[in-house]
């Protein structure tokens, strides 16, 4: 069985949105959310059966608008967010304009597009259909003919805001927090009674010269999920969020836009961001003058980093040149000297652990690069179910599923 | 006597003769005598108790005439008997000549003996008369020496009175005598009065008379010691020349002398050295003084040649002349001497070398050290132990060492110097807003300096090792110097540092302001390039064959440097692309993130954006161009600008849109995009560059276009909004292939951008391709 080849999915539309469904630790399951400005946009909930190497999907319509980020609550299978690009009236009904000649099509177009012409990005916290949230067995063929739509809990009310750029839940909570960030302001959200109802908790925005924009979030697993980071153009900022006031700040942490951040799942105050400067900086955030380390592989903007959540020395990044590179930082991680006998339960392997051996501390290195892509890769993640997987995406809508390389893995193993 | 007188005649007496009955009396000594002759002839008998035997202790005549009598027959007895009297006749005749012989010794002894017995008593007379006469004698004597005596006692005190007075007058007398001999310049004489006095004086001082005298003396010795010292001052020359030197030989027995008689007044010779030598040591230090402007290096250095050091070497001399025997320990003790003064020494010419180190001119203190160590050789000679040579060559080479560390400062600075120049160069002329000097004259400006500056320091280190130079035939001057020194340390680290200083360049943190001015780097690019084809090679031929390196160091191979200029030269260049690439970058972000695309009206200009865009390209076209060579592009069609565009944005993007009406096949776009990329190749957008125009170019704008890409993905179109997107496109599509290596790729990116904002429109509605191209050939 050639375990360590790709397993490749291609969806119709473009794609930007990926996350692993969060709170499913059995099934190797991703959630994939399209950009399509024509059509209904999907949301794919992708099944990987690890065993026989097939992927199953379910479609759900997401009818709101095109999907630019997504996330999965990490308390209940059936429940995530997503940020979208509200349509727009008049896109839907000029189809049915259709017959009509063409300077009529155009003169109504500007009518509209000067009345309303912001395009504005919502985000709503939606339930997925029951039947779906572990996994269908319905044969994938007809799925779009079956395709069913997502039920809406609740609205993140962003009007006073601006666009919203990514929703985050509380990593270890009960999915009743989440943080949505909306251009310069970052929302804490209490979700009430069974998530239908969001109430803005407390917020705060962060004021400068020129328009400031929030690029991109995540929460920090540590410290009793009490930490923000943020990033904004070039900086990236640490947040309290029981004050909502910030805790640090990283100017110029890239030299151009920073795009994605991650926290270390395993050490406490380190962070990994990335930008369009294509390097991965690691910091640490009680010293933010310097990075810990700085990877410089990517020949483009990079656009995705990720650590894995069990062996933080395993960091994912997706770039727009097409690449995914699969970075082993040993020397950073939480474990240097290899693997110590700790209690997570990942797989059969495990049985074979031997008891603590001395080893060599481990270089740094690049472990592979994944060139299956033909277009810039926005999205990677980890699956929440098997940490030596994890998936890619990228515009075309090519998501892509790999694997660790096995030797690396039992290195991390044995 | 008569035993041995028996065995002489009868040897042959048989063994059967035995004593006859009538015979038996016979005297028994004489039988037993006989007997034992018998017996040694006879195998000796069984029986040593043998009563029978005739030899035997225990012989008894009886027993043995029984015996006969009674064994033999008588004819045999009568053999016997006649037997035994020959032989016992024989015997008597033997011993009758035997007496006779010795009768006549024994009469004569008798006589001699009775005379000696006369003599002795005539002697015996004589002696007692002597004895008499002695006892005689001395009774006379005892009484002559009684009566002189008393006499004899008076002389001898008178004799030693005699002397003490003597011994007095010369005391006495001792002054005058010293003025004189001072003043007809007997030293000699002086110094041995003074020696033969002074103990005397010493001794004496008590008494008021000897103190005088002794006062006296001192005055005059005092004033005897000033003429010597004066004396030998004369003798060392201050400033010794040539003809001063043949004096100074003339004068070293003169000096020798003075100081021997110095010795002999008791002054200690080395102490006395020390205050002149001391006298110059403060001469020196007083030129070298806090603030005065110090006289030049070789001036001092030639005071101190001659003042010190000459007198150094005088003192070894002279000291060695005198003191030679006293051995190792007087050697011991002169250069112990040596070196305290001469570290003196060699603290002050240090001292004054160090305020030279800032200074220019290099010849002046190559001669200021090849004087220093000439001089210095001559004591080093002498004082071979005093470590005088070895002291002042460590000196020169540490004066080298730091003169070359100098330099590569001196170096270091002129690069930082010249960038500044360049710098300044490069912003005054913008304002004016007139092209200022081109950058390749700045470049040749550069270079040359440079240059220059390596020339001059390798001439003047050089001087270092000119063979006329005392020191240059030192090991370190002739190998570590040259190798390790100049081509190492000065050539090879200027080229390190350069290299450094260039490669800091990118490494700025400012990457978002860009602190360096892009042309800078470009300079540095091409100057670093150059450096790696011509200039490092030259400059170590250069230096290797001014300076013949002839050791076994390893040093740099010509081949490790060129590769870190390449390097420096690629890193400058890749870092030049991204900068300008960014520039570029920033302003089509800009103007793509911050325009309402869904609401803009009909395009009927190409925005002016592109055209700075273009106009921004162009300029860099024009100064890379300067710079570097033009570069390889592939073969390209002869109106390449009209066709693809017009191609794509007619029939391609006809067929690749109008599918898309259908809802029913919603894969066609990608399938199209896809096919297309299965054909193209992968854009390594930040790839490496390569050294021409083209390929910097390429680099640009690849960066440019795919940031323009990324940038419109993240946008919703309106209608208009693509058909200002496809406006530009051509726009740029018409004005950039030209600087690219591959204008396919311009194309491919390009098409991807419109492709992408054509998918992120509602309403995709291209523009007409005549229409495009007519409002590109009108903006």
């Amino acid at each position: 069985m050639e375990d360590d080849a790709p397993v490749i999915y291609g969806l119709e539309f473009q794609a930007r949105a990926l996350t692993p469904q969060t709170a499913e630790t059995d099934a190797i399951r991703f959630l994939v959310g399209t950009q399509s400005l024509k059509y209904d946009n999907q949301i794919h909930i992708i099944d990987f059966d690890d065993e026989n190497n097939i992927i199953n999907k379910n479609v759900l319509l997401h009818q709101a608008g095109e999907i630019w980020h997504i996330s999965a609550s990490p308390a209940d299978r059936g429940v995530l967010a997503t940020c979208y690009n509200r349509t727009f009236c008049y896109v839907l009904s000029l189809d049915s304009f259709g017959a009509l000649g063409k300077s009529a099509a155009q003169l109504f177009i500007a009518l509209a597009t000067s009345s309303d012409s912001k395009v504005l990005t919502c985000a709503a916290v939606w339930r997925m259909p029951k039947e779906l949230e572990s996994g269908s067995h319905e044969s994938p063929d007809d799925s779009s003919s079956t395709a069913q739509t997502l039920e809406l809990l609740c609205h993140l009310d962003n009007t006073a805001h601006g666009n919203m750029a990514c929703v985050v839940w509380e990593p270890m909570g009960d999915g009743k927090k989440i943080i949505s960030l909306a251009d310069n302001h970052i929302l804490l959200w209490d979700l009430q009674e069974s998530s239908s109802q969001a109430v803005l908790a407390s917020s705060a925005s962060l004021e400068g010269k020129g328009q400031l924009k929030f690029t991109s979030g995540r929460w920090s697993p540590h410290h009793n999920c009490t930490q923000v980071a943020t990033a904004n153009d070039t900086t990236l900022r640490g947040w309290d969020t029981r004050s909502m006031s910030q805790i640090y700040c990283i100017e110029n942490a890239h030299g151009q836009l920073v795009r994605d951040l991650d926290f270390n799942p395993n050490k406490q105050y380190y962070l990994a961001s990335c930008g369009d400067d294509c390097k991965v900086k690691f910091w640490d955030t009680r010293n933010v003058t310097e990075p810990v380390k700085t990877l410089e592989e990517h020949s483009h903007w990079v656009w995705n980093v990720r650590y894995n959540h069990s062996h933080d020395q395993l960091v994912l990044t997706g770039s727009s040149d097409s690449r995914v590179i699969l970075s082993n930082m040993v020397s950073i991680s939480s474990e240097p000297f290899g693997h110590l006998v700790d209690d997570d339960d990942i797989s059969d392997q495990e049985d074979h652990r031997s008891e603590e051996k001395s080893k060599e501390p481990l270089q740094d290195n690049v472990i592979a690069t994944y060139e299956e892509h033909e277009d810039s890769v926005y999205a990677v993640d980890w699956s929440s179910a098997d940490p030596w997987l994890f998936a890619s995406l990228s515009y075309d809508g090519r998501l892509v599923i790999n694997r660790v390389p096995r030797a690396l893995k039992y290195h991390i193993l044995l | 006597m008569a035993a041995a007188a028996a065995a002489g005649p009868s040897p042959g007496s048989g063994p059967g003769d035995s004593p006859e009955g009538p015979e038996g009396e016979a005297p028994e000594r004489r039988r037993k005598a006989h007997g034992m002759r018998e017996a040694a002839g006879r195998p000796a008998g069984p029986d040593p108790l043998d009563p029978t035997d005739l030899n035997g202790a225990h012989f008894d005549p009886e027993v043995y005439l029984d015996k006969l009598r009674r064994e033999c027959p008588l004819a045999q007895l009568m053999d016997s008997e006649t037997d035994m009297v020959r032989q016992i006749r024989a015997l008597d005749s033997d011993m009758q000549t035997l007496v006779y012989e010795n009768y006549n010794k024994f009469i004569s002894a008798t006589d001699t003996i009775r005379k000696m017995k006369n003599d002795f008593r005539k002697m015996e007379d004589e002696m007692d008369r002597l004895a008499t006469n002695m006892a005689v004698i001395t009774d006379f004597s005892a009484r002559i020496s009684a009566t002189l005596q008393d006499r004899h006692e008076r002389i001898t005190k008178l004799a030693g009175v005699h002397a003490l007075l003597r011994k007095l007058q010369f005391l006495f007398e001792l002054p005058s005598r010293l003025t004189k001999c001072v003043e007809l310049g007997a030293y000699g004489q002086a110094v041995r009065y003074q020696g033969r006095a002074q103990a005397v004086l010493q001794q004496y001082q008590h008494l008021p008379s000897f103190r005088a005298i002794q006062d006296d003396c001192q005055v005059i010795t005092a004033r005897l010691a000033q003429q010597l010292r004066q004396r030998f001052r004369c003798a060392l020359p201050p400033a010794p020349s040539p003809i001063c030197a043949r004096l100074l030989a003339v004068a070293l027995p003169c000096v020798c002398f003075c100081v021997e008689l110095l010795l002999a007044l008791g002054e200690p010779f080395l102490a006395h050295a020390r205050g002149r030598l001391e006298k110059e040591l403060r001469s020196l230090e007083a030129e070298l003084g806090p603030s005065p402007p110090a006289p030049d290096v070789l001036e001092f250095t030639d005071h101190g040649g001659s003042g010190f050091v000459g007198g150094l070497c005088q003192v070894a001399a002279a000291y060695q002349e005198l003191f030679a025997a006293q051995g190792p320990a007087g050697a011991e003790k002169l250069a112990a001497f040596a070196r305290e003064l001469g570290s003196r020494y060699f603290a002050l010419v240090e001292r004054r070398l160090a305020q030279e180190q800032g200074g220019g001119d290099n010849s002046l203190l190559v001669r200021a050290l090849d004087r220093f160590h000439r001089r210095l050789r001559a004591p080093g000679a002498l004082l071979a132990a005093a470590g005088l040579a070895d002291a002042a060559t460590e000196i020169v080479e540490r004066v080298a060492r730091e003169r070359l560390g100098h330099h590569l400062q001196g170096l270091r600075a002129a690069f930082l110097g010249c960038l500044t120049d360049v710098r300044q160069a490069l912003a005054a002329p913008r304002v004016a807003g007139k092209e200022g000097p081109g950058l390749a004259e700045l470049l040749a400006n550069v270079a040359s300096s440079i240059l220059s500056h390596i020339k001059a320091s390798l001439a003047a280190v050089h001087l270092f090792t000119a063979k006329e130079v005392s020191f240059s035939n030192k090991p370190y001057f002739r190998g570590e110097f040259c190798s390790q020194g100049v081509r190492e340390g000065l050539i090879v680290g200027f080229i390190h540092s350069m290299c450094q200083t260039a490669q800091s360049f990118c490494d700025s943190p400012g990457e978002k302001g860009g602190a360096t001015p892009p042309a800078l780097l470009l300079l540095l690019s091409r100057l670093c390039l150059d450096y790696e084809t011509a200039t490092i090679s030259y400059i170590l031929t250069l230096t290797d064959e001014q300076f013949l390196v002839q050791d076994q160091f390893p040093v740099t191979p010509v081949s490790t440097l060129c590769a870190e200029a390449r390097e420096t030269a690629r890193r400058l260049l890749t870092h030049y692309v991204k900068v300008q690439g960014l520039v570029i970058s920033q302003m089509l972000r800009k103007s793509v993130e911050t325009r309402d695309w869904l609401s803009t009206l009909e395009p009927r200009n190409v925005r002016a954006v592109m055209k700075r865009v273009v106009e921004d390209t162009t300029a860099i076209d024009v100064q890379v161009g300067l710079l570097y060579e033009e570069g390889v592009r592939k073969a390209q069609s002869s109106d390449s600008s009209k066709r693809t565009f017009s191609v794509y944005s007619s029939s391609r993007q006809q067929g690749r849109y109008a599918p898309s009406y259908t809802p029913s096949a919603p894969m066609d776009t990608n399938l199209l995009s896809n096919i297309q990329k299965l054909f193209s190749e992968r854009i390594d957008v930040f790839s490496p560059v390569e050294f021409n125009k083209v390929s910097v170019l390429t680099g640009i704008i690849k960066i440019s276009l795919k940031t323009l890409l990324e940038c419109v993905r993240l946008r919703t179109f309106g209608r208009f909004g693509l058909q200002q997107v496809q406006v530009d496109c051509h726009f740029l599509q018409l004005y950039l292939w030209r600087f690219v290596a591959d204008e396919e790729l311009v194309h491919l990116l390009l098409d991807e951008v419109v492709a992408s904002a054509a998918l992120r429109c509602p309403d995709p509605v291209p523009m007409e391709p005549s229409v495009v191209e007519v409002i590109c050939e009108r903006g």
